[in-house]
């Protein structure tokens, strides 16, 4: 079985365009990574050389975390991302079992209604968005981001898994009605579990914009007991521009927990792109 | 008429309502509402705490007065030219890098898609404030690099020069965002059948031949749904600029766009104070913008591209 196209010049020189740009995507990663482990001068002295016993020095990292609260910002962004998720997920499913299960008037408008918002930015309604807050009481609290968050990742979240719960087989539900289950309950012990594995993907999906998001943290919660670890590292950057060791050993800070999670869950993410519902 | 006499006959499906609520609700009050409101509020104006509404006003100070509309363009140009780098760089490498990634038989192909996505999932203060530190003449990296292939003359501090800054920002942002047009066109190749391409090898069109003629024509919608995804990101464009350049966005608004234009005129900045309606405008001329693309996108070139049905 060998194919016309995996002849060896054209394998290695497909190695060597994708090694080439696999440097150009890690290297600034692992420049800064590196170098936040180093000595002042050695930053200086020899930045592109690891770490050796002479230049390590952490004194970056010990900097940062005795500087800003770092503790209380990763815990106020995981507190925001993982409360977003679970409703973007719950609602989310709910509304897309809503969508393709069951045949309505308005089933189609309803669809197209909140697919709106895939392609529109919720950003646009800044304005009214900063007022609602304003006049609700919520600015500077987790919970004006946590509303925003749900609100934006609820479009993508419900046209993906609508397309995953009309796979699941209707059999399935007619014997779960016929043995006396309510709606409810073909859902949550029915249908939910089949689609865990697209939930994974939705749960990726939202996820990365909503840890990443500066605009919205930076709007709606910026005091202090409310930073997110994406805006109080982007302040306290700015703050100490011109402390290389600190801002170095940040910015590895900040790199560090997406990706542990990336690394985890990248498989999913590349079998739920490749799966065929975002195409 | 049976038919319809039965539905008629059945009781409200509560359930329904039920599971479409909260998702209903939420999205509606914090999103749709928001936005319409947005739209509204640039047709009002304030002067000592009393609002009023000025119809147009607000766009025609925008568009009339120099000093607005000055910026304006600057910012709608910018963010043109800060989408052309994308649709001309990020497009047409991402599919180059899907092409290699789905030739057959390819080994560590997994690690190669893993890898290149990784600045995709990076934070813009991390990718704003790395970049900027790599480019920076102070530390040197950058230089030390260009020295080794004998290029360090073409050195210049780039964020820092008005005329190289904003291109520079696009590649930047190009480098971060490459691996979603990469995955998606993998996808979609992926998706072309086997015995497509075997009959193209029966035919004799192998190698380059096949990607142009064969898959390329096969993967256009994916195309299309990538640039409109580009457009949308661009026009809505802020994080990065603002941690590398700041909201002045600076050199001297050399890389201003619409998002910190907003962000500028609706918070205030130095000595002018914020101002919600004009900010209001602003939002709504990039509603506009954004909702034009997605038309000319969903009327034009979505009907003409063939999808192919395997």
């Amino acid at each position: 079985m060998s194919r016309a196209t995996a002849s060896l010049p054209r394998t290695v020189g497909a190695h060597a365009a994708l090694l080439a740009y696999t440097a150009i995507a890690l290297f600034p990663v692992v420049v800064i990574v590196i170098n936040s482990f180093k000595s002042r001068n050695a930053i200086f002295r020899t930045p592109l050389s690891p770490p050796t016993s002479e230049t390590f020095d952490l004194i970056g990292y010990t900097m940062v975390l005795n500087q800003g609260d770092f503790f209380l910002y990763f815990q106020n962004s995981l507190i925001v991302t993982v409360a977003s998720l679970f409703l973007v997920l719950l609602f989310g499913a709910m509304a897309a079992f809503a969508l393709s299960e069951y045949r309505f008037r308005g089933n189609t408008l309803m669809g197209l209604y909140l697919a709106l918002g895939i392609m529109i930015p919720i950003r646009l309604g800044t304005v009214a968005i900063l007022q609602l807050m304003v006049a609700s009481g919520l600015v500077n609290t987790l919970t004006a981001l946590v509303l925003v968050y749900t609100a934006q990742g609820l479009p993508l979240a419900v046209f993906i898994l609508s397309e995953f719960m009309k796979q699941v087989s209707d059999d399935l539900k007619n014997a779960g009605r016929i043995d006396g289950l309510s709606e409810y309950r073909i859902f949550f012990r029915l249908v939910l579990p089949l689609v865990r594995p697209s939930m994974a993907t939705v749960a990726v999906f939202t996820m990365i914009p909503i840890w990443n998001d500066l605009w919205f943290p930076l709007i709606l919660a910026p005091s202090e007991a409310t930073k997110t670890i994406t805006l109080g590292a982007q302040l306290f950057i700015g703050q100490y521009v011109t402390n290389w060791n600190a801002v170095l050993a940040a910015l590895s800070l900040a790199i560090l927990p997406v990706l542990v999670l990336y690394l985890i869950f990248s498989r999913q993410l590349i079998r739920g792109i490749t799966s065929g519902a975002v195409k | 008429m049976a038919g319809e006499f039965a539905q008629q006959k059945k009781p409200i499906r509560w359930h329904i309502a039920v599971f479409l609520a909260p998702a209903v609700l939420v999205y509606t009050a914090v999103m749709i509402i928001p936005l319409f409101g947005t739209l509204q509020l640039s047709l009002f104006n304030a002067e000592n705490q009393q609002r009023f509404f000025v119809g147009l006003d607000n766009f025609r100070k925008l568009f009339g007065d120099p000093r607005w509309s000055a910026s304006f363009w600057n910012a709608l140009w910018n963010n043109t030219w800060f989408f052309i780098i994308h649709m001309l760089v990020q497009n047409p490498i991402g599919i180059g890098l899907a092409a290699l990634l789905s030739s057959p038989k390819l080994r560590f192909s997994a690690f190669y898609r893993t890898a290149i996505f990784i600045p995709t999932i990076l934070s813009f203060v991390i990718v704003g404030f790395a970049w900027k530190l790599i480019l920076s003449p102070l530390w040197g990296v950058a230089p030390n690099l260009l020295d080794l292939v004998g290029l360090k003359s073409l050195f210049t501090p780039w964020l820092g020069k008005e005329e190289y800054a904003l291109t520079t920002l696009g590649l930047i942002s190009v480098w971060q965002f490459v691996g979603i047009p990469m995955m998606l066109i993998y996808a979609a190749l992926l998706s072309i059948p086997d015995e497509v391409i075997e009959a193209a090898e029966m035919d004799g069109i192998t190698g380059m031949a096949q990607f142009w003629k064969i898959k390329l024509p096969l993967i256009l919608p994916s195309i299309g749904i990538i640039s409109i995804l580009t457009f949308v990101g661009n026009f809505n464009a802020f994080d990065l600029i603002y941690s590398a350049q700041g909201a002045l966005a600076g050199p001297n608004y050399s890389t201003d766009i619409l998002g910190t234009f907003l962000y500028r005129t609706f918070f205030g900045f130095q000595l002018q104070t914020g101002d919600p309606y004009m900010g209001s405008a602003i939002a709504s001329m990039m509603f506009l913008i954004i909702l034009t693309g997605v038309c000319i996108y969903l009327f034009t070139i979505q009907t003409r591209l063939r999808r192919y049905q395997f």
